[in-house]
């Protein structure tokens, strides 16, 4: 690990004016510090903002939840309410890392998190997002867990969060302090952005810019479902994720909202494929049109292109069993 | 850069004078000699590293110690010494919870931090319901455990000793 110089924010301006100036934010510090450790990243300062207030879960005012930057993924599972009204946000984050990682993991930190592509992790070896314009060597090379929608030429990374895929499926947005004290709040869908040509820029987060809260919308009632398909059934990231929130009335799909993970740089979410299911009737050849549209522009890079059905399967098993539970 | 940072470690006050590059494990080990928790891979991906910071498990590899200025935090040798093991610590014993004993101090922090989850009623990965109780099957130890990795793969042990510590069992 290079040398740093440590400080402690002592308020959001304090460690929005330190960001500003160049220095690493650090929450609970278990993807910074692993990637510090391998000299993947290596700044110079870091400003430690877990003392800050930001790990409180409150009512908003229309019916939602406002969740603290720096809620563990631990207590964001357990909580009551969570539990209760938003349970696939509670699958998502039980199926994601271990009970200990949990425990330090937190909400301005998932989102953020970096990708686990070996070659980003291997600092020997070229890669884009890593260092800018020395290539891609995954495409050719071991891309298993890698993405197969939203790619570029340049980077086919994705983004290995669960929480974020589970609250993209909720609408949720994030809530951001600049440097310059203003606040806004954007909807995470705006927060990745795809590689294209520049795959070192992952968010549309400016330097000096503070996560300060994720919101939740009112409870979407219905059926729940976060499925996770791993290589090993737990302490692993995911091949292919589903979270589902579908309503049934007079026995079609009144609603949904489905959300993918690693299947893409960004939490993915096609709004044709919940068109093509609202209003019908469920049935096999329904969750097929809506794979078919899911999966149209779908490119494996070899390794990976096992994902392609698995992508299928694991969304037609959702909708199955999401509607089973519904009627 | 040396920062100095206060740990309160199984009930002693630790000073520590330090480069903030010092994790909580290594500040641990390496500046106050209190060996028992292990090192095996630095990345989060084992588990021999768990100790319980302000009540809960974490690996400590992925934590700097200036981070925890004025944390309570309880290793392995807090747990129990030889002679006056705690219940779990006996319940490895009796149930060969282990071969080598590497992964052993972090398996027994995390269970003995697991089971205090499990009292607070926290679900996991495999509960059928997410508001409901959980009963500590075996498939609900495994799951919970999963942050532990065994490398001579003593888990039939190990879930038999922590179902017999959570039972308070002598079997
Ligand atoms: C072995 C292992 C297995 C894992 N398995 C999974 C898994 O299955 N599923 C999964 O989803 N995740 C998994 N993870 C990843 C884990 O969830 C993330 O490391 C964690 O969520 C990051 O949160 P943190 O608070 O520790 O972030 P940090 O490491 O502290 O920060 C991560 C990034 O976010 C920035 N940042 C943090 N907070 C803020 C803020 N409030 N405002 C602005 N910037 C901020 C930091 O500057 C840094 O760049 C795993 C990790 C490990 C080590
Ligand atoms: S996929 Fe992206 S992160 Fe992986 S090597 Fe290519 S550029 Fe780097
Ligand atoms: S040494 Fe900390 S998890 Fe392996
Ligand atoms: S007993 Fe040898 S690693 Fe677990």
């Amino acid at each position: 690990m290079r040398a740093f110089d440590y400080a402690r924010a002592t308020s959001a301006t304090d460690a929005t004016a330190k960001a500003a100036a160049g220095a690493t934010i650090i929450a609970g510090g278990t993807n910074l510090l692993d990637l510090m450790k391998l000299e993947v990243m290596a700044p110079e300062q870091i400003v430690d903002i877990n003392r800050l207030d930001m790990n409180r879960i409150e009512h908003t005012e229309s019916g939602g939840l406002r969740i603290g930057a720096l809620v563990t993924n631990s207590d964001l599972a357990v909580h009551p309410v969570v539990r209760r009204d938003y349970a696939v946000l509670s699958r998502a984050l039980l199926a994601g890392a271990s009970g200990q990682l949990r425990n330090k993991a937190t909400t301005g930190g998932n989102l953020l998190q970096r990708t686990r592509c070996g070659y980003f992790y291997d600092t020997a070896m070229p890669c884009n997002k890593r260092e800018p314009g020395t290539g891609c060597q995954a495409r050719d090379g071991f891309n298993r867990i890698l993405a197969i929608l939203g790619t570029s030429e340049h980077c086919i990374a994705t983004h290995p969060s669960d929480m974020a895929v589970a609250m993209r499926a909720l609408d949720a947005e994030v809530e951001i302090e600049s440097a310059t004290g203003i606040a806004r709040t954007i909807p995470l869908v705006d927060l990745h952005v795809l590689p294209g040509e520049t795959p070192h820029i992952e968010t549309t987060l400016d330097e000096g810019d503070l996560i300060t809260a994720v919101i939740l919308p009112p409870p979407p009632g219905g059926v729940h479902r976060y499925r996770k398909v791993r290589d090993r059934s737990s302490y692993a990231f995911a091949l292919v994720s589903v979270a589902a929130v579908l309503r049934i009335e007079s026995g079609k799909i009144a609603s949904c909202a489905l959300a993918f993970g690693g299947l893409a740089p960004k939490p993915w979410r096609v709004a044709k494929v919940e068109d093509a299911l609202t209003g019908q009737e469920p049935s096999p050849e329904i969750f097929d049109k809506a794979a078919d549209i899911l999966l149209a522009d779908a490119k494996g890079y070899g390794a990976n292109d096992f994902k392609i059905p698995l992508a299928r399967r694991t969304l037609k098993a959702v909708l199955r069993e999401s509607v089973e539970a519904a009627q | 850069m040396s920062l100095h940072t206060t740990l309160w470690i199984n009930g002693e006050t630790y000073a520590l004078d330090a480069d903030p590059r010092t994790t909580l494990l290594d500040a641990i080990r390496d500046h106050f000699n209190l060996t028992g928790s292990k090192k095996g891979c630095d990345h989060g991906q084992c588990g021999a590293c768990t100790m319980i910071v302000n009540g809960r498990r974490i690996n400590s590899c992925l934590t700097l110690a200036c981070m925890h200025d004025g944390d309570e935090i309880t290793t392995i040798e807090g747990l129990g010494q030889p002679g006056a093991m705690s219940a779990l610590q006996e319940a490895f014993v009796r149930h060969d919870g282990f071969q080598c004993g590497y992964c052993t101090p972090g398996q027994v922090c995390s269970a003995t931090a697991m089971l205090e989850e499990v009292s607070q009623g926290w679900p996991s990965h495999v509960s059928e319901d997410l508001e409901g109780p959980a009963p500590l099957s075996e498939a609900e130890i495994s799951e919970r455990m999963s942050g532990n990795l065994c490398r001579c793969s003593a888990y039939p042990g190990i879930v038999n000793a922590i179902r017999d510590a959570a039972e308070g069992g002598t079997t």
